[in-house]
C-alpha cells in the first residue's frame, strides 16, 4: 500500500508537534499580558472632560489642598466631587470672563451639576472606602499617582485585584504618617523599615489574614 | 486428549468464537465503518439521541440566560442534581479505565474485544460529567478560574479544598483516557486508511493514523507507549473516584464525613461502569452481529465483576449504618434514622437497596448470569440504583442539617431533569458517531487472540505454559514499497 501522504508530510508532522508546544506557550504568555494591558484596564488613558480642568495647574502650581474640592475623603466612602459653587468661590473673580470656563458658569446659572467623566471606576462587586484608607496612612498619590503633574487626570494603576491585594498583603511597604497623606512629593522610601513597622502598629493596621479576607472587599 | 481440550476450554475459554482468520476479523470489523450500508437502526437511534441532546442545548441556553436559580438546588440542599449526575457519570467511566489498564497489566485476554468501546464510553461519560460543574458555576465562561494560573487577581485556587483536587483528578483522567484510547486506535485507523475507498475518509484516517506502516519498530514503540499509559491509568482507576468521594468525606456533614468513602465510591464506580458496559455490549453484539468477538464468556465475566463490586457496595451500606450507630455521634445516628426510616426520603433508600443489593443476588445463579436478557435488565436496575445511591447520600444528608429551623425538602425542577436527560442524549449521540466512524472493536488485538497468532498453536502453548510475545503483522496488507 502506498502511503497516502508523500514524504514531506513527515516534516509537517514533526513541525506541528513543536508548534503545538510553542503556540501554547506563546498563547499563554500573550493571555497574561493582554489581560493586564491598558487596553483592558484603561490605565494611562486620559479622559475628555466637559471642562478643560487641569489638576497640574490647581494642585501643582496653585498648591490647593486635595480636600478643598474632595471634601469627604476623610469621612465617607466616596472622596466627593466639588459642587459648581466650590469652583465659583474663586472663578466668580478669577478668569470670570474666560470662554474655557463657560460650562462652569452655565452650570452655576442653570443650577445643573457638571457631568464629569469618571476616571477611576471600580467594579460594583468591590466594597471600597476612601476614609479608612486615609485614616490608615494610605496617601493620595499612592493610588492616584502624581496628580499635581497631570493636566488631565488618568488612571495611574490597573485597579486589578492583584494591585489591591499587593498592598493588603504588605501594607507597611506603602503607608506613610498621617501628616503626609496629602503630600504629593512623598516617596515610599522616605521611611526605613523600622519606622514603617512602628507606623503599622501605631496606625493599628489589622493582621494580614483580616486584610486579605474575602469579605473585607467583597461583601 | 479430549479431556485436555475440555480442561483447556474451561481454564482458557476461547475469546473468539466461530471460524475466524486474520483476514475475516479485519474484514468483519472494518466493514462496519467502511463497506456496509449504514443500517436503518443506526439512523433511527442517532436521530433519537440527537433530538434528546437538543434538550441539553435548550437547558444550557436557559441556564446561562437566567442563572443557576433555574435548578431546584437551594438551602439547605446546596448540592443536588448537578453533583449527583456528575458523580454518576464519572463513576460510569471507571469501568472503561479498569478494563483498558488494569486488565491489560493483569494479562486478562477478555479485555481485548471490549476495551475499545468501553474506553469510548469512559470518554463520553467524562464529557457529560464535566458539563455539570462547569455550568453549575453559573458563569461557565470563567470556568478557567478553576485552574491555577498567574491571574490578575493574584490569588490561587484553594488548594486545601477537595473541589480543586477534583479539577485535577478529572482533567488528568480525561487526558490520560483520551490518549490511551487514541494510541490504541492508531494501528486500526491505519487499517481503515488502507482500506477506505472514499478519498475524504481516507484523508481523515490518514491524518489520524500518523503514517503508521506496521513496521517492527512501530510496533515496538506502540507496545511500549501503550504499556506506559496503562501504568499511568492504573492509579487513576482508584484515585479519581477517591478524590470525588473527598468532596463529601472531607466535609463535616453527618453521612458524608466517613473514612470509608474512597473505597466505597471506587467499588460503586466500577459497579456502575460494568453495568453500563453491559448495557452497551448486549445490543452492540446483536445489532452489528459481533457475537463472535463479544462472546457469552465476556458477558458472564462482566456479570461476575458486577456481582463482586455489588457485594462490596452492599457491605459499604452495612458499614455505613454500623458506623452511624457505633460512632456514638447523635448527629450521625439521627442522619441514619432520617435516611432509612424516619425521614421523608426513606422510599429512595429502600429502592436503592433493592436495585443495588437485592436484585444482583440473582447473579449467584448460573441461569441468570448466563442469560443476556437478565444481565441487561440487571444492568439497567444497577444503573438506576447507583443514581439513587448518590441522590440518597447527597440529599438526605443535607435536607435535615444541624439546625432544625432550616430543614427543608428538596425537589428538582424541570431543568434539573432536562439537563440530566440531555446529557444522556449527548452520551448516546457521541456513541452512535463512534460506532459509525471508528472500529468499535480493536481489530489488531482481536487478531492476537486467534490460534494463528500463536506460533506454536494453542494446544502446545497450553501444555508447555509458554508465554508468547504476541506481535502480529498486518498480513492483509502488501509489504511496504
Amino acid at each position: 500500500m502506498a502511503q497516502f501522504f508523500n514524504k514531506s508530510a513527515n516534516n509537517i508532522a514533526r513541525i506541528s508537534m513543536v508548534m503545538v508546544v510553542v503556540l501554547a506557550g506563546v498563547g499563554g504568555f500573550a493571555f497574561t499580558q493582554i489581560s493586564r494591558s491598558s487596553y483592558l484596564t484603561g490605565r494611562y488613558l486620559e479622559k475628555q472632560q466637559p471642562v478643560q480642568f487641569s489638576h497640574k495647574h490647581h494642585v501643582g502650581d496653585d498648591g490647593i489642598d486635595c480636600r478643598y474640592c474632595h471634601q469627604t475623603v476623610e469621612t465617607t466612602a466616596s472622596a466627593g466631587m466639588p459642587s459648581t459653587q466650590t469652583c465659583m468661590n474663586c472663578h466668580s473673580q478669577l478668569w470670570a470672563d474666560s470662554p474655557y470656563l463657560e460650562p462652569v458658569r452655565a452650570s452655576f446659572r442653570d443650577n445643573k451639576p457638571i457631568e464629569w467623566e469618571r476616571v477611576h471606576d471600580l467594579p460594583e462587586y468591590t466594597y471600597f472606602n476612601h476614609s479608612i484608607h486615609v485614616a490608615k496612612g494610605v496617601g493620595c498619590s499612592t493610588c492616584h499617582g502624581s496628580i499635581d503633574k497631570m493636566p488631565a487626570v488618568y488612571q495611574e494603576n490597573t485597579l486589578q485585584m492583584e494591585w489591591c491585594i499587593a498592598c493588603h498583603r504588605a501594607p507597611e511597604k506603602f503607608i506613610r504618617p498621617k501628616s503626609e497623606i496629602f503630600n504629593m512629593a512623598w516617596q515610599d522610601g522616605d521611611l526605613d523599615s523600622k519606622e514603617r513597622d512602628k507606623l503599622k502598629v501605631d496606625l493599628k493596621i489589622r493582621s494580614k489574614e483580616m486584610m486579605t479576607s474575602c469579605s473585607t472587599c467583597h461583601r | 486428549m479430549q479431556d485436555d481440550k475440555e480442561l483447556q476450554q474451561k481454564l482458557h475459554p476461547a475469546m473468539v468464537e466461530g471460524d475466524h482468520s486474520f483476514a475475516t476479523v479485519t474484514d468483519k470489523i472494518s466493514d462496519l465503518t467502511l463497506k456496509k450500508k449504514t443500517p436503518f437502526h443506526w439512523f433511527f437511534g442517532f436521530a433519537i439521541a440527537f433530538m434528546v441532546m437538543q434538550v441539553l442545548l435548550i437547558t444550557i441556553v436557559w441556564l446561562v440566560t437566567k442563572g443557576v436559580g433555574v435548578f431546584g438546588t437551594n438551602q439547605p440542599v446546596g448540592w443536588a442534581f448537578p453533583i449527583i449526575n456528575f458523580v454518576w457519570w464519572i463513576g460510569i467511566g471507571h469501568a472503561g479505565t479498569l478494563i483498558s489498564a488494569i486488565l491489560l497489566l493483569l494479562n486478562q485476554k477478555w479485555r481485548t474485544s471490549i476495551n475499545r468501546f468501553a474506553e469510548a464510553m469512559t470518554l463520553f461519560a467524562v464529557a457529560c460529567a464535566g458539563l455539570y460543574p462547569v455550568f453549575h458555576t453559573g458563569r461557565p465562561w470563567l470556568a478557567y478560574w478553576l485552574f491555577p494560573y498567574p491571574n490578575t487577581m493574584s490569588i490561587w485556587p484553594q488548594f486545601r479544598s477537595p473541589l480543586i483536587w477534583d479539577v485535577f483528578a478529572v482533567s488528568t483522567y480525561a487526558t490520560v483516557s483520551l490518549l490511551f484510547w487514541y494510541i490504541g486506535l492508531i494501528p486500526d485507523l491505519a487499517t481503515l486508511r488502507d482500506r477506505a475507498k472514499n478519498k475524504y475518509f481516507k484523508f481523515v484516517y490518514a491524518i489520524f493514523s500518523w503514517g503508521w506502516r506496521g513496521s517492527a519498530r512501530h510496533w515496538h514503540r506502540y507496545e511500549l507507549t501503550y504499556l506506559i499509559l496503562a501504568g499511568l491509568s492504573t492509579p487513576l482507576v482508584l484515585s479519581v473516584h477517591s478524590t470525588v468521594s473527598f468532596d463529601f468525606s472531607v466535609s463535616q456533614i453527618p453521612g458524608w464525613h466517613a473514612t470509608f468513602f474512597p473505597p466505597y465510591f471506587v467499588a460503586g464506580a466500577i459497579y456502575a461502569g460494568f453495568a453500563m458496559v453491559l448495557i452497551l455490549a448486549i445490543p452492540l453484539r446483536h445489532l452489528y452481529n459481533m457475537s463472535d468477538f463479544i462472546t457469552k464468556t465476556h458477558l458472564i465475566l462482566m456479570g461476575k465483576v458486577m456481582l463482586a463490586t455489588g457485594l462490596i457496595v452492599g457491605y459499604s451500606y452495612i458499614a455505613e449504618i454500623f458506623f452511624g450507630w457505633y460512632g456514638g455521634s447523635q448527629y450521625e445516628w439521627f442522619m441514619i434514622k432520617n435516611r432509612i426510616w424516619e425521614g421523608p426520603y426513606w422510599m429512595f433508600y429502600w429502592c436503592l437497596i433493592f436495585c443495588n443489593v437485592l436484585s444482583i443476588q440473582f447473579l449467584w445463579f448460573k441461569r441468570f448470569r448466563e442469560s443476556e436478557f437478565w444481565l441487561f435488565i440487571f444492568s439497567i436496575i444497577v444503573s438506576i440504583g447507583m443514581w439513587l445511591e448518590r441522590f440518597v447520600i447527597i440529599v438526605t444528608s443535607l435536607q435535615r442539617d444541624f439546625l432544625p429551623s432550616s430543614w427543608a425538602m428538596y425537589s428538582p425542577t424541570i431543568f434539573d431533569w432536562s439537563m440530566f436527560v440531555g446529557t444522556l442524549g449527548m452520551f448516546f449521540t457521541l456513541l452512535f458517531l463512534f460506532v459509525r466512524f471508528v472500529p468499535v472493536i480493536s481489530i489488531f488485538e482481536v487478531r492476537t487472540l486467534l490460534p494463528e497468532a500463536n506460533v506454536h498453536g494453542h494446544q502446545q502453548d497450553f501444555e508447555e505454559n509458554v508465554n508468547e510475545v504476541e506481535y502480529t503483522y498486518d498480513r492483509t496488507d502488501p509489504p511496504n514499497e
